[in-house]
């Protein structure tokens, strides 16, 4: 088996290599196939024995064997003997006997070329060539396929797949293509068919019937050109107005503006005259647009100073003449938009004051209608305005006469534009305040009065405030000195009553204080009172200067010290006590030295104290901590170095529950770690997930949070990117070597197929033939 | 005077209708927001008790068949055409927006064993029982045409299955051999075979169309190239292979459904090797296809159900049933990645969600920021007992339960045993060998 496997690779390779044929074997040397190669002399005899044993079955046709004229153990079929049994022939021994003979020199000259020549192999058997066509075709198959080998990966790691793939262009077949192989068939499609084609409508090319097409065709050359130049002059001339138009919005110059503003109106009011004269009644319609744009303005809240513009004009009046000017100016438009023209169409010149009488006029009942009525915007201002000026200038005077001052002031305070800032300024406070001035306008006499009223309630706040203070004051303090009278009842009955008088605030808090210290200094023998003092002492102290005060807080200072010191002194007294004992018990030197040494050697380890340190630690880490929340300053005066009293402290401590009794209480040498978290443990990952290498790079995956609570929209966007993104209702189709820009091969599998020059089709069908005819 | 003013752009603070929410500025600062793990982590709970709570994948069931449905293809061009073909030798149309059947074709007599639309859409082919290739117009007879086939081809032997491929007028049938037919010829350009045992399903490759897969009955994957007329190599796994599927995005990945309950993807470069065990199923898994995108693929198996499996993975996401649903024959997945069909022995044409608990239709941009959040927090807190335990419940029926209790305890006796053997006997005589080469008895060049 092996050597027909041996044998097999050589033929493999030699296919493989058929087409350089440069080594060629000898075919002495080379054994033809594995058959010949066993074919030693004792197979060639058996088989020359079965040959005769077949040729003697039918003797008729075999011819006789000649006679034997020498000795051998071989007789061949062709009547020669082959001496030397398995030798084989050989071109050389057949060129032995030419070579003497020099007439066969072509023969000679042959005989070499062909011993030059090689051999040719046999072919090899179905099942190895098939398994090397095979062979061939993987490996080729392979190459092409790894070509896709950095697509697959960039897709499995890519961080966001949207499908489809490719961009789909957007592509409109025309209606005739796609029904251009249709054909009506039913009666009713035929039906409706021919009324189309009766009305020509168009079918085929939908936008143009015949008719439209033969309008079209109608027009000539010439007047489509003509028609074109028009156009094109027409284009050209809006074109360099609208430049021009934009040139001159684009002038920044305030001046210019107003030159050509002026320009218009001039203009305009030349029209309006030349109308007059030429054409009544035009102007008369004039007239009346003009008093529709008046209407228009009456109406609207333009140039009334409430606009963005204005009120920034309005901030800045205080400080700037010219916003000052800009306001007025507007101002000055409105009334000039929201006058009456009949007056203006009469001569203007000859009477100022009746004129300005007469613009007033109506102002002046509007405004009458607001006081009483209700809010317009714009007039109540004025109203407002009117009434102030008055206020602030001759607020003795009665508002009798005061529809006659209006005018009076308005003309005063015009040039001043300063006033009008102001009345905006208090339009806000008009409204709370206009049942005040109502009143006032009710009660003349009053005024000043009412106007100091104002003032006066500040002043009685202010004092009821200081009074509620000084109450409190006295409150607390009664309530300290009461605390002090339970224990001193007698002494202090004479404070008391005074104390509680409320009106007069600052005499009873001397007396008590004074009076206080005095009883104190007199009285220092109950150690009851001590025990308040310090409640007292920091009042005290800040209050008083007396001298006496020193000598009896040095007293109670030393009753305080002698209570602590039974308390402190008394433990170093016993560790003094307690050392030498027990250095007294180990008096034996050598045993003390030795100790000593070990001790010596040891020193930096100590074993078990650090344990017993260590489980003391561990026992205190895992207890429980209690809760501190106390906030200084809350609910106090706040400064500097700030303490929370005790009290509150107690009262914001939330104590920590005892917990269970640890599982090491018992056993000294032990520390039991009680760190886990049974409940806890329920909702913890467990095994460090497959893609994660270690914990923390585990933990901190689950510690940043992706929300938009945390995240910034955009970040937020990004970390919640979804991996694969499909659009709905679109067609994801297989990848394409041209999708990620591979070029595919030109040819079409199927015509590379049938090119194919080994396809074994033919050899096929042949054995199909066979097998139907079996 | 020149006044420097702040100014800001109205785009940040102004809203473009009034039914936008305003615009707040936030302050990140992440001490104003504490405790973000714990609050992540209930939104993750949330998320998926809700995903579990609206995961109803049953969309409709197409009935009309009057046998079991043999097989299904999808139309290349149309979304909403489905055809099937049933053991009846009837095929039908479907439109899955109606949910009807569009057409009735009588095509064979026995069995309907292939279909597949050419890659145009404009024509179908079936094979079946009766020995005969048919090509049929996708579009319905116009009036008054009779109901017949384009092409008709006789052949010799039964035909077991067919693929058209994906660019050239080309298909291939399988059955005794493999064919590869011009659609103009009557007779097979090339015919390949490798063994004596019939071949049940051929697949051409949809990127490198030139090669085919096809599995045949003793127990053997062989490829093909059908540009050099032969096969390439074969795979011979422990049991038989029912059929086989090409990733769509990956050319050199497939994936075979086997009788042994599992599913093997195979990078076909390496076949002594599978790149990944499937195993869920509890019986014979008979159909398998890809998701478009190549990430995930379904299965339908005899066990009366189907699931699906992400690529990279060994076990499954989802499993599909219902109690009408008997043994699934067929499955496909629709070429928007978004349903799942699958045929089966009681005549029914069964349409799922592939995502569960998606919501159909369009969504409001918000409504997929929170949807795209939810499934992030899932991700990441997928790994969490609580929460892994949620979104891995499944109800299963009786049977497919019990079955695989079964299967576990035996997994865990052989385990054991080999365990135990390896135990007392000579160290490195009882090699540990990984699962996925358990099952690949040899490979043939």
């Amino acid at each position: 088996m092996q050597a027909a496997e041996m044998n097999a690779m050589r033929a493999a390779e030699g296919l493989l290599a058929l087409s350089q044929q440069e080594e060629l074997v000898d075919l002495q040397d080379y054994p033809l196939s594995a058959s010949e190669d066993e074919g030693d002399s004792d197979g060639e005899r058996k088989h020359q024995k079965l040959l005769e044993s077949i040729g003697s079955l039918d003797g008729k046709k075999r011819w006789k064997l000649a006679e034997r004229s020498e000795a051998s153990l071989k007789v061949s079929e062709f009547n020669v003997s082959s001496e030397g049994s398995g030798e084989k022939l050989l071109l050389s021994d057949l060129l032995e006997p030419a070579k003497t003979s020099s007439s066969l020199a072509a023969v000679k000259k042959q005989l070499s070329r062909v011993k030059s020549k090689k051999a040719v192999e046999l072919p090899l058997n179905k099942q190895e060539v098939e398994r090397i066509n095979r062979e061939v075709a993987f490996n080729k198959t392979s190459q092409t396929l790894s070509k896709w080998d950095p697509i697959v990966l960039k897709n499995r790691q890519a961080e966001q797949l949207v499908f489809p793939l490719e961009k789909e262009p957007a592509s409109f077949v025309p209606i005739e293509h796609v029904f251009g192989s249709w054909k009506a068939r039913t009666p009713l499609e035929q039906e409706i068919f021919n009324i189309l084609y009766k009305n020509k409508q168009p079918v085929t090319d939908p936008l143009l019937t015949p008719m439209e097409k033969a309008s079209l065709k109608a027009m000539s050359l010439e007047e489509a050109k003509m028609r074109r130049a028009e156009l094109q002059r027409a284009r050209a001339l809006q074109s360099y107005y609208e430049a021009k138009a934009r040139r001159e919005k684009k002038i920044k110059s305030k001046k210019y503006h107003k030159i050509v503003k002026k320009g218009k109106v001039k203009k305009a009011l030349k029209e309006f005259e030349q109308l007059q004269k030429v054409n009544p009644a035009a102007a008369l319609e004039e007239l009346e647009k003009i008093e529709k744009a008046r209407m228009m303005e009456r109406m609207s809240l333009k140039h009334q100073n409430s606009g963005k513009w204005a009120k920034s004009k309005a901030i800045m009046a205080k400080y700037d003449l010219e916003a000052r000017q800009a306001m007025q100016e507007q101002l000055a438009k409105n009334k000039e938009l929201t006058q009456k023209l009949q007056v203006v169409s009469e001569s203007e010149e000859e009477e100022k004051g009746t004129e300005e009488e007469e613009l007033l006029v109506p102002d002046a009942v509007n405004e009458i209608q607001m006081c009483t009525d209700g809010p317009n915007p714009w007039m109540l201002r004025n109203c407002n305005s009117d009434a102030k000026g008055e206020i602030q200038k001759d607020p003795e005077q009665p508002p009798e006469p005061m529809v006659q001052e209006v005018s009076e002031s308005e003309e005063e305070e015009k040039p001043g534009g300063e006033e009008e800032v102001l009345l905006q300024e208090f339009e806000e406070r008009r409204s709370l305040r206009k049942s005040s001035e109502l009143s006032k306008n009710a009660e003349p006499v009053g005024s000043q009065k009412t106007k100091d009223s104002s003032s006066q309630e500040v002043l009685s706040e202010l004092k009821a405030l200081t009074q509620k203070l000084n109450q409190k004051n006295c409150q607390s303090k009664k309530q300290n000195v009461n605390l002090v009278k339970t224990v001193l009842q007698g002494q202090r009955e004479e404070c008391a009553p005074e104390e509680e008088e409320p009106l007069l605030l600052q005499r009873p808090e001397r007396v008590q204080t004074l009076e206080d210290l005095e009883d104190l200094d007199h009285e220092e023998y109950s150690q009851i009172r001590e025990l308040s003092r310090p409640v007292l002492e920091g009042e005290r102290t800040e209050r008083t200067t007396d001298n006496q005060t020193d000598a009896s807080k040095g007293k109670k200072k030393e009753q305080m010290i002698d209570l602590q010191n039974l308390l402190t002194t008394k433990s170093p007294s016993v560790k003094s006590l307690a050392v030498p004992t027990a250095i007294e018990e180990l008096e034996d030197e050598e045993e003390k030295h030795q100790k000593q040494i070990i001790k010596e050697a040891f020193a930096g380890d100590d074993v078990i104290r650090d344990f017993l340190k260590e489980k003391k630690e561990a026992v205190k880490a895992s207890k429980p901590k209690d809760v501190d929340l106390t906030l200084p300053g809350w609910g106090e005066w706040g400064g500097i170095g700030l303490k929370p009293s005790a009290k509150k402290r107690r009262r914001f401590l939330i104590k920590a529950p005892e917990g269970p009794p640890r599982k090491d209480k018992n056993l000294p040498n032990v520390i039991i770690s009680e760190k886990r978290n049974i409940q806890a443990a329920a909702h913890q990952v467990q095994v460090l997930p497959y893609p994660f290498t270690h914990h923390q790079q585990f933990e901190r995956t689950v510690q940043t949070p992706i929300g938009s609570t945390w995240n910034t929209q955009r970040a937020f966007q990004k970390l919640t990117t979804p991996k694969v993104v499909t659009k709905p209702g679109h067609i994801i189709k297989p990848i394409k070597a041209e999708d990620v820009g591979y070029c595919s091969s030109s040819r079409s599998d199927l015509s590379v197929t049938l090119s194919n020059p080994k396809r074994p089709t033919g050899h096929h069908k042949k054995q199909l033939k066979k097998n139907s005819i079996d | 005077m020149k006044v420097k003013m702040l100014s800001r752009n109205p785009d940040n603070y102004v809203r473009e209708t009034k039914l936008d929410l305003q615009r707040v500025p936030r302050n990140y600062d992440p001490t104003l927001h504490p405790f973000e793990v714990p609050r992540e982590y209930i939104r993750a709970l949330n998320a998926t008790k809700l995903e579990r709570v609206f995961a109803k994948p049953f969309l409709a069931s197409l009935d009309g068949h009057r046998d079991g449905v043999n097989c299904l293809a999808k139309h290349p061009k149309s979304l909403a055409t489905v055809l099937s073909g049933a053991c009846d030798g009837e095929v039908k149309i479907w439109n899955l927006t109606n949910r009807k059947c569009i057409r009735t074709i009588q095509a064979h007599e026995g069995f309907v064993r292939g279909i597949c639309t050419r890659f145009c859409g404009t024509s179908f082919f079936t094979v079946g029982d009766d020995k005969t290739v048919k090509q049929w117009k996708m579009d319905g007879p116009s009036y008054g045409e009779v109901e017949e086939p384009l092409h008709t081809i006789l052949g010799k032997t039964v035909y077991t299955g067919i693929d058209h491929h994906w660019k050239d007028p080309a298909f291939a049938t399988c059955g005794q051999q493999v064919d590869i037919w011009d659609e103009q010829r009557t007779n097979p350009i090339c015919s390949m075979t490798w063994g004596f045992d019939s071949i049940n399903s051929v697949k051409f490759n949809p990127i490198e169309t030139f090669i085919l897969g096809s599995c045949a009955s003793d127990r053997n994957i062989v490829l093909y190239d059908m540009r050099q007329a032969t096969p390439l190599k074969k795979v011979i796994l422990d049991m038989r292979t029912n059929t086989i599927c090409w990733n769509p995005m990956e050319a050199f990945i497939f994936t075979a459904a086997n009788e042994d309950y599992n599913l093997y993807t195979f990078d076909m470069r390496a076949l002594d090797t599978p790149v990944k065990v499937h195993m869920d199923h509890v019986s014979a898994v008979l159909d398998v296809d890809y998701c478009p995108t190549g990430k995930e693929f379904v299965s339908a198996s005899f066990d009366k159900s189907i699931r699906i499996f992400p690529v990279n993975k060994s076990r499954s996401r989802e499993v599909y049933h219902t109690k009408r649903m008997q043994h699934v024959i067929c499955v496909r997945w629709t070429a928007d990645s978004k349903y799942i069909m699958c045929g089966s022995d009681e005549m029914n044409i069964r349409l799922w969600k592939a995502n569960a608990s998606e919501k159909l239709g369009v969504l409001a941009s918000r409504e997929r920021a929170a949807q795209d959040y939810n499934q992030k927090l899932k991700e990441k807190f997928q790994h969490h007992p609580q929460i892994k335990r949620i979104a891995r419940h499944r109800h299963l029926p009786k049977s497919i339960y019990s079955q695989i209790q079964e299967q576990r305890i035996m997994r865990e006796a052989r385990r054991r045993k080999e365990l135990n053997r390896r135990k007392h006997s000579k160290p490195g005589s009882v090699p540990v060998v990984e699962e996925r080469k358990k099952h690949v008895v040899a490979v043939v060049k």
